[in-house]
């Protein structure tokens, strides 16, 4: 069996990341747009919410109490070697509040309901589910895109809260039990240690990766080309992108936020 | 076998538009890749008039429906639904078009995470009409495709047919003026064919709904042409020879991207094109 290479030109590559770069704009922005007309369907926005925010619960329980852990473990070794086991507190509470909590929590559910959307939109466009839907006189990214936009935001900021309090239990179980950190050592280092600049930085993320998520799930879902292999594409490009989006828009705000209000 | 009857039957009356026709094609091209699907194509639908289309796969009639209700755009030429030119028409405003237009998707195209029920209220939904009357209209609409024991069903508990004529009700559930069906017996066995057949052809004679439809059989567009709906018995009955011209029913065939036929039975029959002349025999 003969193989054959078709080479592709650099340019049409470029001119496909191009418009690709271009469409998912416009979605976001429609998505946006979308939040000040009517109707708003506040009912699927909802249901939403609890899809992506309850049934993500589990899983961003797991992680959160289990980084905290880690962060609290592998800091606790070389901190010994200082005598400043007691400092365990504020280096978990710093790095779950304003790096790891949202990071991670952001990753977890791009993972779950990126690809979920993804698959859902992307099966609605090769059974002409979406065409049905604006040939009924519906805007899409209206009834679709704007509220899974939406509920992901808003879900997020409070899954990442979760998973802060949870690493910082995590913390808490390690710091305490192997390495016999008194309690209230422990709870008044993670509360002190934390300026308003963090829990800022902490909390302003998770909104951005929600809006992430969703959009670039809901964007991959809805340009699904080649039935069923298409949306397995669909599927597995949104996670890839939406999580490389998400590590990229990271840097740059934890960047941004550190030329606003300065280094600690 | 006779259709149930549909309480409300005032809609028909469609609006005559400023085109004068419900649906016009003025040299209408698209192509995909650089291959020509349809090239030069102009057609008129008048008011209260059903045509059928045929061609071979792949000819562009599935296409062509896409163009009439915006959801393809053409590469050049004009579309004019109900007066309105599709072509200069936004998004939204499509939007607010669509909504005097019904369509029947080929695969029927039901939202597979709604029941039955909420498929064919969709419309009514979005319209914010209050809950009783959308259940009333509902039950109406299922009564007349012959499914109301259908209504909490989902759409995969449904047979092909079932789906179809699902689709069906929820295109004509807001009385539209004009009808847009892709294949609407493609797939089907005689009797339920026979059965959407007799409900195209009521929406046609009793509504007066002007239609466009995508077809492989020609023998339901021949039946089409040749039975009228009768509103006495409440069924289709055979039209008494020679009066087979007189329901508005005609034929548009599509060849290489191209308009070879477009006229009534009559002419069809007695074409002498040897293209015609093999595809209908």
């Amino acid at each position: 069996m003969a193989f054959e290479l078709e080479l592709i030109s650099p340019f049409e590559v470029a001119k496909d990341v191009a418009l690709a770069v271009q469409e998912y704009t416009l979605l976001s922005l429609q998505s946006l747009a979308n939040f000040f007309r009517r109707p708003l369907y506040m009912g699927d926005m909802v249901q939403q919410a609890d899809l992506i925010g309850v049934g993500s619960l589990p899983i961003v329980i797991l992680t959160g109490l289990s980084v905290g852990a880690l962060l609290a473990l592998n800091s606790a070794s070389t901190l010994q070697r200082f005598g400043g086991v007691t400092l365990i507190g504020q280096l978990v509470s710093l790095g779950m509040v304003t790096e790891l909590g949202p990071l991670i929590t952001g990753l977890m559910v791009a993972g779950r309901n990126a690809s979920g959307m993804a698959s859902e939109l992307g099966s609605m466009i090769v059974t002409e589910q979406i065409d049905a839907m604006r040939a009924l006189g519906t805007d899409p990214t209206k009834k679709l895109v704007t509220p899974r936009v939406g509920a992901t935001a808003f879900m997020l900021f409070f899954l990442t809260i979760i998973a802060d309090l949870l690493g910082l239990i995590g913390g808490y179980g390690v710091a305490h039990l192997l390495f016999g950190l008194d309690t209230q050592q422990y709870w008044t280092s993670v509360w002190q240690i934390l300026v308003f600049r963090d829990v800022f930085t902490g909390l302003i993320k998770p909104v951005l990766f929600g809006f992430i998520i969703a959009t670039v799930g809901c964007y991959y879902g809805i340009s699904t080309r080649g039935g069923t292999q298409g949306v397995g594409r669909s599927t597995t490009q949104a996670v890839v992108a939406s999580s490389v989006l998400i590590l990229i828009v990271d840097f740059f705000v934890t960047k941004l936020i550190f030329a606003i209000f300065g280094y600690r | 076998m006779p259709a149930p009857t549909l309480p409300s039957e005032n809609a028909a009356a469609s609006a005559v538009s400023p085109s004068g026709y419900a649906i016009e094609f003025d040299n209408v091209s698209i192509a995909f890749d650089e291959k020509v699907v349809l090239d030069s194509i102009s057609f008129q639908l008048p008011h209260g008039e059903t045509k059928a289309l045929f061609g071979v796969a792949g000819s562009g009639k599935s296409t062509l429906l896409k163009l009439a209700i915006g959801l393809m755009r053409p590469d050049s030429g004009r579309i004019f639904v109900l007066g309105e030119e599709v072509t200069r028409m936004s998004e939204q405003e499509l939007f607010e078009l669509r909504r005097r237009v019904g369509i029947v998707f080929q695969e029927s195209a039901l939202f597979d995470s709604m029941p039955v029920y909420e498929n064919v209220a969709f419309r009514l939904m979005e319209e914010g009409i209050p809950g009783e009357e959308i259940e009333r209209r509902v039950r109406e609409v299922l009564r007349f495709v012959e499914l109301e024991r259908t209504y909490d069903m989902f759409p995969s508990e449904l047979s092909g047919g079932m789906r179809r004529r699902v689709a069906i009700a929820r295109a004509i559930i807001t009385e539209p003026e004009v009808l847009l069906y892709d294949s609407p017996t493609g797939g089907l066995d005689p009797v339920t064919s026979n059965t959407i057949v007799e409900l195209i052809v009521k929406q046609r004679d009793v509504y007066k709904t002007s239609a466009l439809m995508v077809t492989h059989r020609l023998q339901d567009a021949f039946t089409m042409a040749t039975h009228q709906f009768d509103k006495a018995t409440n069924q289709m009955i055979p039209l008494p020879k020679g009066q087979h011209c007189e329901v508005p029913m005609s034929f548009l065939i599509l060849r290489d991207g191209k308009v070879i036929f477009d006229g009534d039975a009559h002419k069809l029959v007695t074409s002498r094109d040897d293209y015609i002349r093999e595809y209908i025999s």
